[in-house]
């Protein structure tokens, strides 16, 4: 985009999905919108009507055939999204009317709208920052609830905000060392090293915070990899289905890797839980056999959600032993569903794992199953007799951001306690909501979602990680005593990092591939 | 009467000395023109140079040739480090200077050079043809022709001296203001302003007790700011330092409404950073004492200049305060203290060449663009000197970036931000601090001296390579050389550092950050022999390359992420009012200041983070 022509020009683009439906929103911005409109708008005269007002009337082109009926909202800059004027035609969804219209307003002189353009327009018109720009991307790609309300709140500014205020107690933090440095042999008071500690471990904690959120955002805006595994006729396909309320013509199906496992997507609470069903795994008696079960361990390794099925009237709780030791994987937070239980009522946890403790094959496998992602606390709580899904795992709030003590992963991990223990019979279709939300507690913990901050830009995740390094190196270097000019320089690579969030410090990959993002109409 | 010039510079400062070597070293005909031969070089404030950040500022001038080092290496009567219990980038080397023999020795130098000129009398104005300087006019009605022009004026452009009530016309204590010039600039186009500086009594040292003070000497093994072979010390003289008192506050506050500072008479904008003692006394109430050093001004005079007391209250209340002083009972003063008030022209009506928008082939350097400091007078005279030797012969400006020199901060700060008050360099002011080291300013920027061809950097430059293969050969023994147990943990043990229980490269122990180079040459007899080869300065280099590693690699690598948008270019005729995204504050900015790339148009203030990002997505970036 050399010339910056480019950016005077009125373009219009097609907003809403293409396809039929059954209105289509075509879109104009720039100085000519209205002017364009006019043109092939028959009704009244468009220029001069006032912003936010809409006119019914009808598009005709140039030789006077009608197009549509439409009704055209009208948008007069600066009061509009891209700060341009802006003239949307809400027209009949047909996609040659759409056309039709589209290059009426292309000959007319208008230009087709690039990829992001109207967003980019917005942002040169400073109608939003840019992580709010790149919020405007995620929220068009927005699968699910959760995912658009992350969206949302990152567009209206409130991460910006909240780094930019740690920002700011950074550069205070900042300049009292600065002042030490520059005025050493002026008689100014040095700044208290305690206090200056304090601020930095706060700084850290939240940035930490928000760094574990990533995970949670990653979560609503990419779904969470869902593996059901079992033994064959554990009842996983019925689960499945189960889950999935067949009758519902939304569910597609997407080949798997291999020919035995299959893809679904389910929405729970607007998280969506990508379903991979896998062949049944059983004690391997060839090759053939060997090659099916290590796909299973193979899919397990990719999931990021577990879902051990079996059947309690068939499967020995030694067989659930020996199945768990071979797919529980640490970092796997695990759910086992004990299935059939119309037919067997009375099939308690105790009956298979001993309560308080971990059962299930060897110790090394058992305490990774139960205490998979505890990492931070360094032991297995679940060998401590205690049931981890008890502490309250939460993903991060904004009212207890400085309060977790556990990275939030943990509120993946479920074990081997009886959290983890889901009675349901998949036929008689008993306890499908509970397992609905079991599944649910397991990828965003208990907490509702509510207002909090939530990282879910890979860019921000990483200019976030690489403050939280520096803010270590900040910690570190006091506790060896390092001079504090190297002090200095470690926070200042903070506030560096900081700044690239909410794009205080302008990089060209920064900007590079911001815009590149979009579909075409934002 | 006179040849046509290549460059005629006008005031002899610390600025146009600066300016009048840097373009005759590159081969340029100069005139230097003064108003009085006698006060060429002259340390108008305290007879010292160096300092934090300032330091670094010598080192840099000159490891590009420029002699403000040499000459406080020849004239100076104390030398100290600063700041050496924190890390190299903070080491500042400062020296006491011979006020009188600096002087002397500057304009000898100046006299040995043959491209030098001299001429004494007050330039009134420029002789300026189609928006090209051509010349100075003086004030006897003389026209000298030349190509270029470096404007060095100081405080004496309209200047007045304040002390107490009274008030006079002066460029410094006893010498007269020049006039003509601010009006024949302001009628060119250009802003003027006021700004304030001050300075101190001095006073006569016979008269002072310092068995009352406390001494301050001068580093055991003084350094020197030189790269070249200048002398080293050999005898120092001290200082001292004493303290103000409650008593001595009261008396200052006495002569309040008297004050120009206070009543208003004086309307330029002092620096912040070097309060007047008053002005500290009134913004520091709670304080009840502050520091004076007390500095000799010379090997053989008994004037003493009193660092800290700088006054413009009337002359008997700066009296009776100082004699409440401890040590300075008996004080007989020189002269007082004052405050003079000239004229500055804002600098961000200057190009990072230092040349003018407005007047081409016309240079600004040092209080004239609104800064304060010898150093920073200095930098900036060199650095114009450069230019208008380069804008005369067709040559692309030289400019330093900010990651390059502190020069480069300088400058490119004054140009795009500009200045409220005198400007004086901090370290806090470098984005790239671990990098500008006083240590490496040869390493840093003699190849770049080298390659603009100024007279003597050749020598310079081999001294440069020889010191980099000796840190390297030092850097390669210590990664190679393996110690065992028993010959080192003595000393570990006695540094507070973990023993070490099966041999380790002594690189590894360098890093440990209570292990010098000396401790491990004190331990071991064989790596002392081998570090004796090399001089300090390479060792140096070579132990702070060592043990700062990870610190310098980290800096340079946020460096040369920004250093990028240095080179995305903006050209002088981009036309930023077509860009309605941008704010109306930034476009005028913009289009005034004509920034030569995003990252300096990134630091013009004025001009949002997201301005900047709309000029890349406009460039297309």
């Amino acid at each position: 985009m050399p010339s910056d022509a480019l950016h005077t020009e009125t373009i219009v683009a097609l907003a809403t999905p293409p396809g039929v439906g059954a209105i289509g929103l075509i879109r104009l911005s720039g100085k000519d919108a209205v002017a364009i409109a006019d043109k092939a708008f028959w009704g009244k005269k468009l220029t001069g009507q006032p912003s936010h007002t809409i006119h019914f009337g009808t598009i005709r082109d140039e030789t006077g055939k009608d197009l549509d009926e439409v009704l055209v909202s009208l948008f007069i800059a600066p009061k509009s999204y891209t700060g341009e004027d802006v003239v949307e035609v809400s027209c009949h969804g047909s996609p040659y009317i759409l056309q039709e219209v589209i290059q009426l307003f292309i000959r007319l002189g208008a230009r087709l709208a690039q990829p992001g353009e109207f967003t980019l327009r917005a942002f040169l018109n400073g109608k939003m920052d840019l992580s709010q720009a790149e919020a405007v991307a995620d929220l068009i790609a927005s699968e699910s609830s959760a995912a658009h309300s992350v969206a949302m709140q990152q567009m209206r500014g409130g991460f910006s905000q909240e780094i930019q205020r740690l920002r700011q107690e950074l550069i205070q933090f900042a300049s009292l060392i600065e002042l030490e440095l520059d005025f050493s042999e002026e008689d100014v008071e040095f700044a208290n090293r305690g206090e200056l500690r304090q601020l930095v471990e706060k700084i850290r904690t939240v940035i930490r915070a928000l760094i574990r959120s990533f995970q949670l955002g990653n979560v609503i805006k990419n779904g969470v990899n869902t593996v059901i595994a079992g033994r064959p006729n554990a009842g996983k396909s019925t689960l499945l289905n189960a889950l999935l309320n067949e009758e519902r013509a939304i569910v597609s199906e997407i080949a798997g890797t291999t020919r035995d496992t299959i893809e679904e997507v389910l929405n729970i609470n607007g998280i969506p839980f990508r379903i991979i069903d896998t062949a049944g795994i059983r004690e391997a008696r060839d090759a053939i056999e060997a090659i099916g079960v290590e796909r299973t361990l193979e899919k397990v390794r990719q999931g990021s959600l577990l879902v051990y099925v079996f059947d309690v009237i068939l499967t020995q709780p030694a067989d659930v032993h020996a199945d768990l030791e071979r797919l529980a994987r640490p970092g796997v937070p695990l759910l086992i569903v004990a299935n059939k239980m119309d037919l067997n009522p009375h099939t308690r946890f105790e009956h298979y794992f001993s309560v308080g403790s971990s059962t299930v094959g060897s110790p090394a496998v058992g305490s990774q199953a139960v205490g998979s992602l505890q990492s931070g606390s360094g032991q297995s709580e679940g060998s401590k007799g205690q049931a981890p899904a008890d502490t309250p795992s939460r993903p991060l709030t904004s009212s207890h951001p400085l309060t977790s003590s556990h990275p939030l992963t943990s509120s993946l991990s479920l074990s081997l306690s009886q959290k983890a223990w889901v009675p349901i019979s998949a036929k008689a279709q008993m306890n499908i909501e509970f397992l609905k939300e079991k599944l649910y507690e397991a990828a965003v913990g208990q907490e509702l979602l509510g207002e909090s901050t939530i990282v879910s830009n890979v860019r921000h995740l990483e200019a976030l990680q690489h403050t939280d390094e520096s803010l270590t190196a900040v910690l570190t270097g006091m506790d060896n005593a390092v001079t504090s000019d190297f002090i200095a320089m470690d926070i200042r690579r903070a506030l560096h990092y900081l700044g690239e969030i909410t794009g205080e410090i302008t990089t060209e990959d920064l900007l590079d591939h911001i815009f590149s993002k979009f579909c075409i109409g934002k | 009467m006179f040849p046509k010039y290549d460059v005629i510079v006008v005031g002899a400062g610390h600025a146009g000395c600066e300016a009048a070597v840097a373009a005759a070293n590159l081969g340029s005909k100069v005139l230097l023109a003064t108003m009085n031969m006698q006060t060429i070089a002259q340390m108008s404030c305290n007879p010292a140079m160096g300092g934090v950040a300032k330091g670094q500022i010598v080192r840099e001038i000159d490891a590009l040739g420029g002699y403000s080092g040499i000459v406080t290496d020849h004239t100076m009567l104390q030398f100290r480090m600063l700041n050496l219990s924190k890390g190299p980038a903070m080491w500042s080397p400062r020296a006491q200077s011979d006020r009188m023999l600096f002087a002397a020795k500057w304009r000898k130098m100046l006299e040995e050079h043959p491209n030098i000129d001299f001429w004494q009398e007050m330039v009134s104005g420029l002789i300026v043809r189609n928006g090209v300087v051509k010349g100075v006019r003086t004030g006897m009605g003389l026209e000298i022709e030349s190509n270029a022009v470096v404007l060095t004026n100081g405080t004496f452009l309209n200047g007045i001296i304040h002390i107490g009530e009274k008030q006079f016309g002066g460029g410094r204590a006893g010498e007269k203001a020049a006039t003509g010039i601010t009006e024949q600039l302001v009628q060119l186009g250009f802003e003027a302003g006021r700004m304030k500086t001050g300075t101190p009594p001095r006073v006569d040292g016979r008269a002072l007790d310092y068995a009352r003070m406390e001494v301050q000497p001068g580093d055991e093994n003084p350094g020197k700011f030189s790269y070249t072979d200048t002398p080293k010390l050999t005898r120092q003289l001290p200082c001292h330092i004493t303290y103000t008192s409650p008593e001595v506050h009261d008396m200052l506050k006495s002569g309040f409404d008297q004050s120009p500072m206070f009543n208003g008479r004086i309307q330029g904008r002092g620096p912040r950073y070097c309060p007047s003692i008053e002005d500290k006394v009134n913004r520091f109430a709670e304080r009840d004492r502050h520091q004076l050093f007390v500095e000799p001004e010379g090997w053989d005079t008994c004037e003493i200049y009193v660092n800290g007391f700088s006054s413009s209250l009337p002359e008997d209340v700066q009296y009776k305060a100082l004699r409440m002083v401890p040590g300075f009972e008996n004080m007989k003063m020189f002269r007082p203290g004052y405050a003079i008030e000239y004229d500055y022209f804002p600098p961000t009506q200057l190009q990072l060449s230092l040349e003018t928008h407005l007047v081409r082939n016309l240079f600004f350097a040092g209080q004239i663009n609104g800064t304060t400091g010898y150093e920073e007078a200095g930098c900036q005279g060199l650095i114009a000197g450069i230019n208008a030797h380069l804008a005369i012969n067709d040559q692309e400006p030289f400019i330093l970036k900010r990651s390059e020199a502190y020069i480069g901060v300088l400058i490119d700060d004054l140009i795009n931000k500009g200045t409220e008050e005198p400007y004086r360099m901090f370290t806090s002011r470098a984005e790239y601090r671990i990098l500008l080291r006083q240590d490496n300013a040869d390493i840093r920027l003699t190849p770049l001296a080298h390659q603009l061809g100024i007279r003597g950097s050749a020598e310079r430059l081999d001294r440069v390579r020889s010191k980099e293969s000796a840190a390297s050969a030092i850097e390669k023994f210590f990664e190679d050389y393996s110690v065992e147990p028993g010959d080192i943990n003595k000393v570990l043990e006695d540094r507070d550092s973990s023993p070490i229980r099966q041999k380790v490269k002594l690189h590894g122990i360098l890093l440990r950050p209570q292990i010098s180079m000396d401790d491990l040459g004190q331990a071991l007899p064989d790596v002392k022999a081998f570090l004796d080869q090399y001089d300090p300065e390479c060792r140096m280099l070579a132990e702070i390359n060592m043990k700062y590693e990870g610190y310098i690699v980290r800096e340079r690598e946020v460096a040369d992420k920004l250093n990028r948008l240095e080179e995305v270019r903006l050209h002088d005729d981009f036309r930023y009012d077509n860009l309605p995204s941008l704010s109306s504050e930034a476009r005028e900015k913009l289009a005034r200041l004509k920034p030569r790339t995003i990252g300096q148009a990134s630091r013009i203030s004025g001009v949002s983070p997201s301005d900047i990002s709309a000029l890349l997505v406009y460039l297309g970036r």
